[in-house]
């Protein structure tokens, strides 16, 4: 076998998912899941459960200490600073709905946010709607023709009424890494909030939130090999004090009657009821594991894999979007439907997703209706890409 | 259940003889090829059916005894799917229409994985829209 990973091992999902007669080419979406991870979730819970941060008892103290313990794991693997904040959420959606509403009351009719024209709808739509309610304006930074955000454009654009910069640094649908720390640097003096969406760029590059200087930075367990339903919001330790609280219940109070009351900082402030206390333990765990491999070996496997997608699909002519350089590629092919191409890959068992991919502003600005995306993680190897190519050239000899 | 029509009877046979998906395939593109399509020019966001990820129109002629749908689609074997559809309602009266399982039509052809819950090729979004048409007064 040509490009076998040593990994694909640790998965079940991924087995399975081959005894299926299944190739998983959909890591974009969501990642499969390493034995650790499962482990780790099972453990918490046979062990006996209990609520954090509330009750005196043993399960309670034991809960709590893993929790914490896990906070600041995965505030490790970020490589956030001493004094930086780690929030759990559901994800890096609720991360950044979490943002727009905190921040929300520092906004006033005419300032501006920026976002880029690569962004998918979790890092667009919350913002959309903050402007649309507060009379703020959503400047959409552009891109070119190979995907890139035009970095000295957009920091022409700034100005002091900028007061919140939110970019993904890898886009689920071009995927191309972008950099952005000159552009982050720039608004930093403006004086605008920055948000990093990691959801996508996290999984192939670890963080490193000391050096990238953002305020704000999100990412979603699922896709980083970890359990669905957790995500982690962080805020540098500047701009943690900016945020209001926003969901209210349980656990955030320090002070509480009938009228009014008084809300813990934040993190516990903004983790009101009983959190996702295994899958978060599950996250670190899945996240340790991930630490420990031999990361570089792994970008090159990666990087290989993905330069054979590249290849192949350009021999085919196939219509490549931008000029992908990391982990995924989303393409046409000239004079098919990409639904149809989807239906018939499908049918050869072959997982990769066909649509707007939650960015339809995008493809709009693309002119196309839809693409294709095969994306790729640590598990794949050279069979799963052969077996994508012949599945794809049997579904083009039937359509073409 | 009103019953299958010649036509509809030869669908059957034709896509359960089918061995293997390409034949299937082959044969979906022979009936989306078929379709009589809606015009272009009634394909306006008035048609347009929600919760398809592929653009998809309908039409119904109220003014037709019994109901007649018109369909276009901008994919391929999607048209071929829609065509089965139409294949199976046509010609019946709205009373029969709302005692056909399209599950079960489906099934016969061999073709139920398509409509699954997922949006992903929009044709229960059209079924629900056909629903929807029917229970307007005409």
């Amino acid at each position: 076998m040509f490009l076998p990973s040593p990994w694909r091992q640790f998965f079940p999902g991924i087995l399975a998912l081959a005894e299926q007669q299944q190739v998983w080419l959909d890591s974009a979406a969501t990642a499969q899941k390493p034995h650790v991870m499962i482990d780790a979730l099972t453990e918490y819970y046979q062990q006996g459960v209990a609520n954090v941060h509330r009750a005196q008892h043993m399960p309670g103290e034991r809960a709590t200490r893993a929790f914490e313990a896990a906070r600041r794991s995965i505030a490790n693997w970020l490589q956030a600073g001493e004094y930086d904040t780690l929030i759990f959420t559901k994800g890096s959606t609720e991360g950044i709905n979490l943002l727009s509403q905190a921040l929300a009351h520092h906004l006033q009719a005419g300032d501006e946010i920026f976002i880029s024209a690569y962004e998918h709808h979790a890092n667009l739509l919350p913002w959309q709607q903050l402007a649309l309610s507060h009379g703020l304006t959503l400047k959409v930074l552009p891109m070119d023709a190979d995907g890139h955000l035009d970095v000295d454009y957009a920091i022409a654009q700034l100005s002091p009424r900028c007061r919140v910069l939110a970019l993904s640094t890898l886009s689920n649908v071009v995927g191309h890494k972008q950099s952005l720390q000159r552009l982050l640097d720039a608004a930093h003096k403006v004086g605008a909030w920055t948000v990093i969406d990691g959801s996508q760029a996290a999984v192939h590059e670890r963080p490193n939130l000391q050096q990238l200087q953002c305020d704000f930075f999100v990412c979603s367990a699922h896709k980083l090999y970890g359990p669905d339903g957790v995500g982690v919001l962080y805020a540098h330790e500047r701009a943690v004090a900016a945020l209001r609280h926003w969901q209210f219940g349980g656990e955030m109070v320090r002070h509480c009657d009938y009228q009014q009351a008084e809300f813990l900082p934040a993190p516990l402030g903004f983790e009101p009821g009983t959190p996702s206390t295994a899958n978060v333990i599950a996250f670190a765990a899945a996240l340790e594991w991930l630490q420990n491999l031999d990361n570089p070996a792994i970008a090159e496997h990666e990087a290989a894999l993905h330069t054979f997608v590249l290849e192949g699909l350009r021999k085919r002519n196939m219509q490549i979007i931008g000029t992908p350089n990391c982990a995924l590629v989303s393409f046409n092919a000239p004079q098919v439907h990409h639904a149809d191409l989807a239906l018939l890959l499908g049918e050869q068992g072959v997982a990769v997703r066909a649509g707007h991919h939650c960015a339809m502003p995008l493809l709009q600005s693309l002119g196309l209706a839809g693409a294709l995306r095969v994306s790729l993680a640590m598990y794949n190897d050279g069979d799963d890409l052969q077996r994508f190519f012949i599945a794809l050239d049997h579904a083009l000899e039937i359509l073409q | 259940m009103s019953e299958l029509s010649s036509t509809a009877q030869q669908a059957v046979e034709d896509f359960q003889g089918c061995k293997q998906w390409e034949q299937r395939a082959r044969l979906l593109l022979q009936w989306g090829a078929q379709l009589n399509e809606l015009p272009e020019a009634l394909r306006t966001p008035d048609t347009l059916v929600h919760g398809c990820e592929t653009r998809v129109w309908l039409v119904l002629n109220d003014q037709s005894k019994p109901p007649h749908f018109q369909i276009a689609s901008e994919a391929r074997l999607l048209r071929g799917l829609l065509a089965l559809l139409l294949l199976r309602i046509d010609g019946l009266s709205s009373a029969q229409l709302a005692t056909v399982d399209l599950n079960i039509w489906f099934t016969q052809l061999g073709l139920s994985k398509q409509l699954s819950p997922s949006r992903s090729n929009g044709l229960n979004a059209v079924l629900e829209r056909m629903h929807e048409l029917l229970k307007q007064p005409i």
